[in-house]
């Protein structure tokens, strides 16, 4: 019996009073109830042990629908590795039982979905605008607001912590302090406020959205390979990684399949991404922690892998390299043979900062210890990549539902065993080792072929043909006034990012730009859990975890 | 200045000059002044988004800020005389931005590094600042998306051009704290 019949069965027995509907919708499980019934399955799913990750909530409009808004629920299993996707209909101005009960990681999904959608949430601990600013009229995904209609924010908003006190009703012995968006160790955007009682952080509360940028309007806005370039710009570290996972999931809903030779050289952007992305997370770290030789010396192997980029496609950082169905170009000759020598210096690179910081003593002392987090809370608030395999938990999607020939590659997923920021540290550490043994056997044994599937529809005819012959021209001229067309559908593909797992929810109603996209950034969640972890210890301790969790705003904010 | 020849008592006018001459050289006040200026920029680097990746790039081993004087990083705006923009501005963060700028001690630059800042690049979005000259006056746009650090490196020295030659900057000059965040601050109009 499949999966999906014995979901189905098992429902069937336990919720027998409530009508649902299970169906698979191309290869994912997808189950609709009605939102009165939606927290007692839910419960359901958690407590029977089924599903331990909610990944993410989110709304999708239908203006047209009676009732107009879908909330959409990702579930994830790490045991079975089962996927499943709950939908329920909301009218506009109802609500909808709030998820935090079961999962603590819901709370600031619903609250993006309250903010750009408008869907109320019930129960809810604090509804507010968590990714516009707190002068925002309106809910901008709606498909009736005006992409282009800006509106000016004109002040900051003021201290604030959600129990009720503010910068001006604390008691006598906590001292209001605001840390950021513009600050040193905070990497651009985040906002920490906090109530310090001497060193000691006694609340704490954050603020995002300030590197909101609309990524999810933009791609309804746009067509499907234009979005490439918007996708670069969300873990802009590592952006291969997201130009890669976008791309599988148009691909997976065309139902095509890239070469070979482009799934090697998707995986050796993506390893190498991944090392660089670490690269920028333990040098900023260290930074922040006063220890700067870290960032110029990583910063070199930086530039080296930046090097191989531009010898690939003339980009440094945002390269935009993937295109839907395989690559934009073939490597040139002699490249695989360059990232071969590359990755030998970055082994000596990794080798010489594990000299440098792994038996430090001040570097120990600063985080060892600090920001420990056991496996079932990591769980509990949605936790991905290394910060949650540095708590235990052995999950990584390259070996757990492999991709892209990730099974026939010989590598190991280190894991930690208390999740502070020592476990972290040393978790990337080993990634970027294993991520090198990679590199190294994809480029040695390269599969001949084309770089790209040649299907008319989907990919541009090679500008010989374009001007050629006429059939090229038709069908660059169909493709590019047309767009490429997905069938009517919704999917959702994952893989794994340098900050965990990085997903793509797409709808598409069969026109050339996707009806709704919406990304499931692993540092959202991980984030979340980011005041509470600073409550109740030192505030130079709150720096050294904010590094820690590598958190990135263009991939948080969107 | 030659340690063997005796300096003899200056007698008529034109001997002072000769004698001045080797010792030291003549200047204005002015452009000794922008010389100091524009070869110790301390930057305040407002990295946002991936622009202030490639910022750290520039400031990085290979292309190295510190040749042109200006590696001093500063966080307080109090500070620093050149504000790095340096990524994309959402409508939240441009009060922090504007009240950044007003913090800044003159004399202040602005140099807007990557299309985002310069003209809200590619999000023609809802929350996207379309540009920060709507907020901040601005000396040097660099363009890219993001820009090389070469092409950044270029902006500073474009900066430091216009600061040994005392360019006019009527854009800066004539600067005043636009609308709406003009009204908010309790300013007439």
């Amino acid at each position: 019996m499949s999966r999906i019949e014995d979901l189905r069965s098992e429902l069937n027995t336990r919720l027998s009073n409530k009508t649902f509907e299970l169906f698979n919708n191309f290869g994912d499980d997808v189950l609709l109830v009605s939102k009165e019934d939606i927290i007692e399955v839910m419960k359901y799913l958690r407590s029977s042990g089924k599903f331990d990750f909610l990944l993410d909530v989110c709304g999708v409009d239908y203006p047209e629908r009676q009732k107009r808004f879908d909330v959409v629920y990702h579930l994830f299993s790490s045991k079975s590795t089962q996927r499943l996707r709950v939908k329920c209909q909301v009218g506009d101005g109802e609500t909808i039982d709030s998820m935090t009960p079961v999962w603590r990681c819901a709370n600031w999904f619903e609250r993006e979905a309250y903010d750009l959608f408008g869907i109320l949430f019930k129960g809810h601990p604090n509804l507010t605008r968590i990714l516009t600013h707190h002068e925002f009229v309106g809910h901008p995904l709606r498909k009736d607001y005006d992409p282009n209609h800006q509106q000016h924010c004109t002040t900051a908003l003021p201290i604030e912590f959600g129990d009720g006190f503010n910068a001006n009703n604390l008691p006598e012995n906590l001292i209001p302090l605001n840390i950021g968006p513009s600050h040193p160790a905070t990497h651009g955007t985040f906002r920490v406020m906090a109530a310090l009682d001497g060193e000691k952080i006694s609340k704490a509360e954050v603020e995002i959205g300030y590197l909101h940028r609309c990524f999810e309007k933009m791609a309804e806005t746009h067509t499907y390979n234009q979005v490439i370039p918007y996708t670069d710009r969300l873990n802009y570290c590592s952006a291969p990684i997201n130009n890669v996972g976008y791309c599988k999931t148009v691909e997976r809903l065309l139902g095509v399949e890239v070469p070979s030779k482009a799934q090697a050289m998707r995986i050796i952007l993506m390893e190498l991404s991944r090392i660089i992305d670490h690269f920028v997370c333990i040098g900023a770290n260290a930074v922040d922690l006063g220890a700067l030789t870290g960032f110029f010396h990583l910063f070199t192997y930086r530039e080296m892998v930046y090097t191989l980029f531009e010898k690939l496609c003339g980009a440094r950082l945002t390269v935009s390299l993937t295109r839907v169905g395989g690559m934009a170009n073939d490597a040139p000759q002699g490249w695989f043979d360059d990232v071969l020598d590359t990755c030998k210096k970055i082994r000596k690179g990794v080798g010489e900062l594990d000299k440098l910081l792994t038996g430090n003593k001040i570097w120990i002392e600063r985080t060892r210890g600090v920001g420990a987090i056991s496996a079932d809370s990591a769980i509990d608030w949605g936790f991905a990549g290394p910060c949650l395999r540095a708590a235990g938990v052995s999950l990584d999607l390259r070996k757990l539902t492999p991709y892209y020939g990730y099974n026939t590659l010989d590598f190991d997923v280190p894991i930690g065993s208390t999740g502070d920021v020592y476990d972290r540290y040393l978790v990337r550490v080993e990634e970027m080792r294993q991520s090198l043994r990679i590199i190294e056997q994809v480029a040695k044994n390269v599969p001949g072929g084309d770089y790209t599937i040649r299907d008319k529809n989907i990919v541009l005819p090679e500008k010989r043909d374009v001007y050629g012959n006429i059939e090229g021209l038709m069908n660059h001229f169909m493709l590019v006034i047309h767009g490429l067309r997905p069938p009517k559908g919704e999917i959702y593909d994952c893989l794994e990012s340098a900050n965990g797992e990085l997903g793509f929810y797409l709808v598409s109603d069969g026109s050339g730009s996707p009806y709704r996209l919406k990304v499931r950034p692993p540092c959202f969640s991980i984030y979340q859990q980011f005041p509470e972890a600073i409550t109740g210890g030192l505030i130079a301790d709150a720096v050294a975890m904010l590094g820690s969790v590598n958190i990135v705003a263009g991939e948080l904010d969107r | 200045m030659n340690q063997s020849t005796p300096i003899t008592p200056p007698t008529s006018r034109s001997d002072i000059e000769n004698l001045s001459r080797q010792f030291a050289f003549t200047s204005t006040i002015d452009s000794i002044v922008a010389w100091g200026r524009k070869n110790s920029l301390w930057p305040l680097p407002f990295g946002t988004a991936c622009c202030g990746i490639e910022l750290m790039s520039v400031m990085g081993p290979k292309y190295d800020l510190a040749r042109f004087g200006a590696e001093v990083v500063r966080f307080s705006p109090r500070q620093s005389d050149l504000l790095l923009v340096a990524g994309t501005i959402t409508e939240k963060m441009a009060p922090i931005l504007l009240h950044v700028y007003q913090q800044m001690l003159e004399p202040k630059y602005v140099l807007s590094m990557g299309v985002c800042a310069s003209s809200g690049g590619f999000y023609r979005a809802y929350h996207v600042l379309q540009g920060i000259d709507k907020v901040v006056p601005v000396d040097v746009y660099v363009p890219g998306c993001p820009p090389t650090p070469e092409a950044v490196l270029d902006g500073v020295m474009s900066l430091q051009r216009m600061i040994a030659t005392n360019q006019p900057r009527p854009w800066k000059d004539k600067w005043q704290m636009p609308e709406p965040w003009r009204s908010r601050a309790g300013l007439a109009k």
